[in-house]
């Protein structure tokens, strides 16, 4: 089956979901402000005849309607990234302030890495960690052509990760961007709609939800953290951060996303999820003209969770 | 005085005098040596922590951490000691040196898109110290490091690693 069928009840428009998934993605790259500011990105782009497009809701990316930014002087200086738009979304969500201390659960190649550390102004710890430690070479090989400095690389399993060895008793944040079906990412790799099986999926949700429950408990009360994925599975979305919100004291946080979302889904088959949910977002291709993303941002409870939490 | 262990991170004495491992240089020695190659402001390490981690391979990471550490990764490489002349990364060159006062040649278009792809040349007009050099050019206004080459005998041989390389358009 085509999974995709699935959820063409959960958009607006399903001809114009269906068409957008069947479009190929736009190359798109980020702006390293750690090397250089937006403008004198643009200028050398501009002097080397590289064509690009400003992307209308976020100054630090461009897209490139020719394809690879991979053999340009701003490239070489670590000034750009190829990174997909909604990738973006994860560091944005999170938002975090220099010297934060701060987990990248499933970190490698390293796009979204590097963005918090970009953030972050390159200060406070960011680290990085993967389970696959052939991926953690790209990583490397990423953060150090960015100038990444402030990057500690792990090769652990997330679920059971422990401060411990980097001697820090909590974060401030957390990002947990877990392996997931993939559907969001079928612009670019369509292969992943063929290879879609619902065992895959059931598959995934386990570890989806370890590795969850695993930001949410080295994250100090108060601290926040992100929850995303490349999928529209609400198995693998709304119905993992439920779990979370169920087992552990940590709650949906509202997040004013900078381009156009659906609100996560409170139903789904004979699920019900707790009605924070609709605090998610939802990404469809056809809605911005991106791939397929799934974002929700958490605040870890507790006694001293802060303000917000008091006044609530 | 016991030996370097190349499996962990272990962050740099202070000064010569603190060193209890055999040939480890000391964070003021890495910092002075910035200074006096390439002009680099000691300021510029002021939150900066030195480790070694592997025979001479030196790691700045801008934060701090117990030490020594069993980790895959601890910031980034800056620069390789333990052997008779220094060498700085060329990561570490773009990170931390891009202000750098001394010992920097500055490349032509055609040279730069020559250093970028990896290939040596002859650049008789430096007469600079010889050694290890900061390429740079200039892209949208201003300077910018390109990466690190050794000079001599009027020779630059590019040290960007391959994985590093790429074939360049020559900007006018």
């Amino acid at each position: 089956m085509n999974p995709l069928d699935r959820y063409e009840r959960l958009v607006d428009d399903a001809e114009a979901f269906r068409d957008a998934c069947d479009r190929p993605l736009p190359s798109v790259v980020r702006v390293n402000e750690q090397r250089v500011t937006p403008e004198r990105a643009r200028r050398a782009l501009d002097e080397e005849g590289v064509e690009y497009e400003r992307v209308e809701w976020n100054d630090r990316l461009l897209r490139l309607p020719e394809g690879s930014p991979g053999t340009s002087w701003p490239y070489v200086h670590g000034w750009l990234h190829g990174q997909e738009e909604v990738s973006a979304l994860p560091a944005l969500a999170l938002d975090p302030n220099p010297g934060d201390r701060v987990w990248d659960a499933c970190a490698a190649p390293g796009s979204k890495t590097c963005h918090l550390a970009d953030l972050m102004d390159d200060s406070g710890v960011l680290i990085g960690n993967d389970n696959n430690l052939g991926r953690l070479s790209a990583l490397r090989h990423n953060a150090e052509r960015l100038g990444v400095s402030n990057l500690v690389v792990t090769n652990k399993d997330a679920r059971n990760f422990s401060l411990d060895q980097i001697g820090i008793d909590a974060l401030d944040g957390a990002v947990a961007d877990v392996p997931c079906s993939c559907e969001g990412t079928c612009r670019k790799n369509p292969d992943v709609l063929e290879k879609w099986t619902m065992n895959h999926v059931e598959g995934l949700v386990g570890v989806q939800k370890g590795i969850l429950s695993r930001a949410i408990s080295l994250t100090r009360p108060g601290g926040e953290v992100v929850y995303s994925t490349c999928t529209f599975a609400p198995e693998e979305n709304e119905a993992v951060v439920d779990h979370a919100l169920e087992t552990t004291d940590a709650e949906m946080m509202e997040w004013d996303a900078p381009l156009e979302t659906a609100p996560g889904v409170t139903e789904w088959e004979d699920q019900q999820f707790d009605e924070s949910l609709t605090k998610a977002h939802r990404v469809y291709p056809h809605q911005n003209d991106t791939g397929g993303f799934f974002v929700a941002k958490l605040r870890v409870g507790g006694a001293d969770a802060g303000d917000e939490e008091v006044e609530a | 005085m016991s030996e370097n262990d190349g499996q962990r991170f272990d962050r740099l004495p202070a000064t010569p005098a603190d060193r209890e491992v055999e040939g480890r240089a000391s964070r003021e020695e890495v910092v002075d040596w910035w200074e006096e190659r390439f002009g680099v402001d000691p300021e510029t390490f002021e939150d900066v922590t030195f480790w070694e981690k592997g025979s001479g391979k030196i790691w700045a990471f801008s934060a701090d951490l117990p030490s020594p550490i069993r980790v895959e990764g601890l910031g980034m490489t800056v620069l390789r000691t333990r052997q008779e002349h220094w060498k700085p990364t060329t990561t570490g060159v773009k990170r931390f040196a891009r202000d750098a006062t001394k010992n920097v040649i500055e490349l032509e278009p055609g040279e730069a898109s020559a250093f970028a792809a990896g290939h040596d040349q002859q650049l008789d007009r430096w007469d600079g110290d010889w050694g290890y050099l900061i390429a740079a050019h200039e892209l949208a206004g201003e300077r910018e490091p390109i990466g690190v080459g050794l000079y001599l005998h009027g020779e630059l041989r590019s040290r960007v690693p391959k994985g590093y390389q790429e074939d360049l358009a020559v900007l006018d």
